[in-house]
């Protein structure tokens, strides 16, 4: 749906020249839902914007649909951007219309005609839960109203993907929570494919497919939302992961632990957390396993199951039972304080 | 006061006359030379949705000149100007044309900061949509900077009334004309307190309005 292909993007404001982007390739497909993750400055919001060429990529071509956006003259962007739908930050609504007005006045501006706009905006205010709200104005709207309104000003274009520009940052965990469930949503039963950028590892994790990882204008990992937390290849990566599922584990525990044994981390995944793994490690092996702190990461799809295990033992024994831990599709990591 | 009134009455009326008649004409006509002027200006500009850094700089220059020079200045620098264009350089026609030039530089400045207050987010929620400029510049920058370009117009408005006080130079008439010819010239201070109690009147009320019509728009 969404191909970038080899993008960079160079300010250069005075004497400065900033590299936004660097070589950036990646593809959304039809359908899913697309997350780029990365700290501010990573180049992120660059990235989005040239999707629907709110910036000029310097180099480096943009496919959307199959069409070369980069080829297409100021109507023909103008009838591609109608396409692509997007939400921002600051919500971004007129000030001086009400809720209903907002919705409409693009449909109005657009030349869709007096009936269907009526019955559009009507349709996705009901979709996003805002029907009662209609006559009144942003001034009096929460964040997360706000925020329904211009995915409902969006969604009346009835586009086919959803550009995603920190739409939550700005809100608090539980109206951030409500939004992502009004996303998901969107693209189960619209249909539509969310291309979105965030600094917030929740929200890749509650409604992403895949992600792709940024950091100073490249993609330094990308793969399915499953992978990538799992088993997290870079640095940055395990950073942004650590700090959602972190164990606090005081050093002097984890100084008296390591005397006697190994600390491991656990990771489970779908199949793997049925079986009675620990059991039968303390039963096949001279082993005693005890488990020092867990926790669950719900993703989309799937939950993820961590444990910080400590292993009382002899090496040897140790060593075969995290040789069998791993033949039972579990990800285990060894932890040294 | 029955007797100020019969004696001065009538020249105060027709002062009010003409000074209402110069300020609206040639508000209106530098509203409609100001707004293009003031989105030509916020279009032009580094980062607008017409770039063009030449053009700017001279519609910055030309804005900049005029509005240095002084409103008496002005009227005589561009009299053959004015004689050309209004047929004569005297009374209420002749004044018009001066009034305008001296304004509309200015209400295009009012009118370009105003609207540059419009949240730049907006402007590019609308172009994402595939709106084309021109539709921007009217349903969502001037409908969005619609309350400051009214306290800008207010300001402008007053700013006129006092220039047509000079206009009574050319022989225009109005208020201003009245309190200098027979306040000041002639030692009359009555007529003076009189007409300067009419151009409060007057200016507390453009300002009320401008007010109470800014909030209306607002709605927030």
């Amino acid at each position: 749906m969404i191909d970038i292909q080899h993008v960079s993007k160079t300010f250069i404001t005075g004497k400065n020249k900033v590299e936004a982007l660097k070589d950036v390739s990646l593809k959304v497909n039809k359908g899913e839902i697309f997350g780029v993750i990365g700290y501010s400055g990573a180049g992120k919001s660059t990235l989005i914007r040239c999707v629907n060429l709110l910036e000029h990529p310097t180099s480096g071509k943009v496919l959307v649909d199959g069409t070369d956006i980069l080829k297409l003259n100021r109507a023909g962007l103008r009838k591609l951007r109608r396409k692509i739908g997007m939400i921002f930050q600051g919500y971004n609504l007129l000030e001086t219309a009400n809720v209903y007005d907002n919705v409409a006045i693009p449909l109005k501006l657009e030349g869709v005609p007096k009936k269907e706009i009526k019955a559009r905006a009507d349709k996705y205010l009901r979709i996003v839960g805002l029907t009662d709200r209609s006559k009144a104005y942003p001034s009096q709207l929460s964040g997360g109203q706000k925020q329904r309104v211009a995915i409902a000003r969006a969604l009346a274009h009835e586009p086919e993907v959803l550009l995603s520009d920190e739409a939550t940052s700005a809100l608090d965990p539980t109206t951030t929570d409500s939004i992502l469930e009004l996303l998901l949503k969107v693209n189960r039963e619209l249909g539509i494919t969310i291309f979105l950028i965030t600094h917030e590892l929740n929200v890749i994790q509650r409604i992403c497919d895949r992600v792709a990882v940024m950091e100073q204008g490249r993609i330094v990992e990308a793969g399915t939302v499953v992978d990538v937390f799992t088993q997290p290849k870079k640095q940055l990566t395990r950073q942004f992961v650590r700090n959602e599922s972190n164990f606090k584990i005081p050093d002097e525990i984890y100084k008296d632990l390591l005397k006697t044994g190994e600390l491991v981390s656990l990771t489970f995944l779908g199949e793997s957390a049925k079986d009675p793994a620990l059991a039968t490690l303390a039963r096949k092996f001279e082993v005693l396993p005890s488990i020092i702190a867990g926790g669950i990461d719900q993703l989309k799809d799937q939950s993820i199951g961590n444990l910080l295990v400590h292993l009382k033992g002899e090496t040897g024994q140790i060593h075969d039972a995290v040789a069998y831990l791993k033949a039972q599709n579990i990800i285990v990591e060894k932890v040294t304080g | 006061m029955a007797e100020f009134i019969n004696q001065w009455g009538d020249a105060i009326w027709q002062g009010f006359i003409q000074t209402m008649q110069m300020t609206v004409i040639s508000l209106v006509l530098s509203v409609l030379v100001g707004i293009p002027l003031g989105v030509s200006l916020i279009l032009t500009r580094k980062g607008g949705q017409a770039e063009n850094p030449g053009l700017y700089a001279v519609l910055n220059a030309i804005i900049n000149v005029i509005r240095s020079i002084p409103f008496i200045i002005l009227l005589f620098l561009i009299l053959p100007v004015t004689k050309l264009i209004a047929g004569t350089t005297i009374g209420v026609q002749g004044v018009i044309f001066p009034l305008v030039v001296s304004c509309a530089p200015y209400v295009a400045r009012l009118m370009e900061s105003a609207m540059l207050e419009v949240d730049h987010g907006v402007i590019e929620a609308y172009q994402s949509m595939g709106i084309s400029t021109t539709k921007i510049v009217w349903y969502v920058i001037i409908r969005e900077a619609r309350s400051p370009m009214i306290l800008g117009l207010t300001i402008a408005a007053i700013g006129l009334i006092g220039e047509t006080a000079m206009a009574g130079l050319v022989g225009a008439g109005g208020l201003g004309d009245l309190a200098y010819q027979f306040g000041y010239t002639r030692f009359q201070p009555d007529v003076m307190y009189a007409v300067i109690i009419v151009l409060i009147v007057i200016v507390q009320i453009i300002q009320s309005l401008g007010n109470a019509f800014a909030r209306g728009l607002k709605k927030n």
